[in-house]
């Protein structure tokens, strides 16, 4: 059943096109990520679905119901903000029950809600604070349990730990996961971190300049980017670029020749200008690049030990080359070393059109 | 083993270096400037004539009266009337009151609008407003009186209320909606997903949250209006006088012998209401600005 259908959904300030004709149709208890860097209409796409934007041109659907002109409070969506967005004035218990209260709710039953939000979120000690006394992670949960209480069908996230420090950070991305498994609700949560979407998603929709490039399941997007963009935003260390041409059997650019191998063209395999994009952690070292179809020996640049990681630079042709090894790689910057890859782990594009081969 | 020439520990601070000398003196100087002519005031206010007519200013009275304060506030003669400043004090009340809280709700929630809901034309009203603050009021005495004759309130204490309302509305609407401006945006949009609908959301949220703002407003209505001589000589008749008509009208009645205690006197009272303001809400509005300024 679908929980959420966003249907050419459109949105113009002025001459300026902010979204332009987007359509996604998210099943009930889909946990959708939309991944993009500031200013790609991510979020504005998030206040078109909470109905905090009017738009100027489509359809939004929850739940089989048209709620395109609906309030805010109509639409059956709770919403959590990168600035928690706590009532300042109001203790924990007085900013869960807020919404609950302008629905004019019994007394009763909007305390026997907030005692079972407050469990789910463990706040209870919280109840009677105002938000100046709680820490950021405790101010988050406040801000979830605000939108738990309403009992509603689709949450809403727009950054919700963008203000939290990498380790809390962490920790709540976990309680979030857990949260959606129990609850088995609909979520939409925006971030720019793709860790977070990485991990957290069911589906991600990359965005860039109001439009959905790609919107897939994680490993989909990370071994499979739609375009150019998409492989160089998703991936951290970022993939590696070559520019060249495709030509019978190989990739060749000024100084390297890469045979194709077993890479699945998408489209029939043509003579043109191409891209070649292969990830760090697809370049394999020493022994193990003998038997691959393409190996060269290089001299490592610079190290950089990350402990559960190593990142290598170098050249290969001329081109700057990430690699990443195993933690414990004894590489020194200067050794001569042997690295190779499968071009079919890695991606080719269109020269001019940007899109997967 | 500590080597005394050695920098160790706080850093010592010499008292009375040639800038703390300089500092205290300017700050001296100024504050004499300014407390000398309230001295002369009060003392002169508290001697009787006899003493006064010696010519010393400066010196504390001899023998301290407190009839020219009693004259003042009940006796002193106006036109017809003879009861003193009591009578414009009481008017003064009635046009404040209604003024300041009228003036304060009506900007208030113009500013609220204007900073939370986004209506078509509000730059344009915006605009308005604000060009209304730097028109000069002498240009609009006359067509007011127009307006307030064909209104029927011409001379009568709500007419001037009206016009009080009217002319803080510029600079208080501003006021409001810069302070509602700073309140993050995510506030309000998470009151609109939780159900509160325009009043709800200015009654519950931004004015809880508004205080300091408040405080502000009232200080610059209530000095503003009980300070004011034009429009209350203008479009009040004699009889309702504000306050500060009728102090100007002892000052300067030019009847008899000049009663220099009993003008002192009469000056410091009509001053009292906007002093009492200050030191009352003063120290509550640096107490709210400080509030506001420490982010949770």
């Amino acid at each position: 059943m679908t929980s959420v259908l966003v249907k050419d959904l459109t949105l113009k300030f002025g001459a300026l096109t902010v979204l332009d004709t987007l359509n996604i149709d998210i099943p009930e208890g889909e946990f959708l990520v939309l991944l993009g860097a500031s200013g790609c209409g991510k979020s504005t796409l998030l206040n078109c679905i909470a109905g905090l934007l009017d738009v100027t041109d489509g359809e939004i659907h929850i739940n089989d119901r048209n709620v395109t002109w609906a309030e805010p409070s109509e639409r059956g969506i709770g919403m959590v903000f990168q600035s928690y967005a706590l009532y300042p004035q109001m203790t924990v218990a007085g900013n869960l029950s807020f919404g609950l209260r302008n629905a004019r709710m019994p007394k009763d039953e909007i305390a026997a809600r907030v005692a079972r939000a407050a469990e789910v979120l463990q706040i209870e000690p919280l109840l009677d604070r105002k938000p100046a006394a709680l820490s950021g992670g405790q101010r988050q949960r406040v801000a979830i349990g605000r939108a738990l209480v309403r009992d509603v069908d689709v949450f809403l996230f727009d950054e919700p730990l963008s203000n939290l420090d990498a380790k809390l950070r962490a920790d709540l991305r976990v309680e979030i996961k857990r949260l959606h498994h129990n609850l088995k609700n609909t979520m939409i949560y925006v971030t720019h971190d793709q860790v977070e979407a990485m991990t957290l998603a069911d589906r991600i929709a990359i965005m860039k300049g109001g439009v959905i490039q790609q919107l897939d399941t994680p490993t989909e997007i990370y071994n499979r980017p739609i375009n150019k963009y998409v492989a160089g935003f998703i991936g951290s260390p970022e993939i590696n670029f070559f520019e060249g041409r495709i030509e019978g059997n190989h990739f060749v650019t000024d100084d390297l020749n890469i045979p194709l191998a077993e890479y699945a063209f998408q489209s029939g395999k043509l003579d043109r200008p191409a891209w070649f994009g292969i990830r760090p952690e697809h370049i394999l070292s020493g022994d193990m690049a003998r038997d691959l179809p393409f190996s060269q020996e290089v001299e490592i640049e610079i190290v950089e030990p990350m402990g559960s990681d190593t990142l290598a630079w170098t050249t290969l042709g001329g081109h700057p080359l990430r690699i990443r090894m195993d933690g414990q790689a004894a590489v020194a910057s200067g050794t001569r070393l042997l690295v190779g890859f499968d071009p079919a782990r890695g991606s080719f594009f269109d020269a001019a059109s940007e899109l997967r081969l | 083993m500590v080597d005394a020439s050695q920098p160790r520990g706080p850093k010592p601070r010499k008292r009375l270096s040639r800038g703390n000398i300089m500092l205290y003196g300017t700050l001296i100087v100024v504050a004499m400037y300014y407390a000398l002519p309230l001295y002369v005031m009060i003392v002169t206010s508290l001697k009787g004539m006899p003493e006064i007519r010696m010519g010393n200013v400066f010196s504390p009275p001899v023998e301290i009266t407190f009839q020219p304060w009693v004259k003042a506030w009940s006796e002193a003669c106006t036109g017809i009337n003879c009861d003193g400043l009591s009578r414009g004090f009481w008017n003064s009340v009635q046009i404040l009151v209604p003024s300041v809280f009228l003036s304060i709700i009506i900007a208030s929630i113009n500013g609220y609008a204007l900073a939370n809901w986004r209506f078509k034309g509000a730059d344009v009203f915006f605009t308005i407003l604000i060009l209304g603050a730097f028109i000069p009021y002498q240009v609009m005495l006359y067509p007011i009186v127009i307006i307030l004759r064909e209104m029927g309130l011409y001379g009568s204490l709500w007419g001037l209320v009206l016009v009080h309302t009217v002319f803080g509305m510029p600079i208080l609407t501003l006021l409001f909606r810069n302070y509602f401006t700073a309140i993050p945006e995510e506030l309000f949009k998470a009151a609109r997903v939780d159900g509160a609908g325009f009043w709800g959301i200015y009654f519950r949220i931004m004015l809880p949250m508004s205080l300091p703002i408040f405080v502000v407003a009232m200080i610059l209505q209530v000095t503003g209006i009980w300070n004011d001589f034009l429009f209350g000589v203008i479009y009040t008749r004699p009889e309702i006088y504000p306050m500060t008509v009728q102090l100007n009208n002892i000052v300067n009645s030019v009847q008899g012998v000049k009663e220099y205690n009993v003008n002192m006197a009469a000056t410091l009272l009509t001053g009292l209401v906007p002093l009492t303001i200050y030191f009352v809400s003063g120290k509550l509005f640096v107490r709210g600005i400080a509030a506001g300024a420490v982010k949770g």
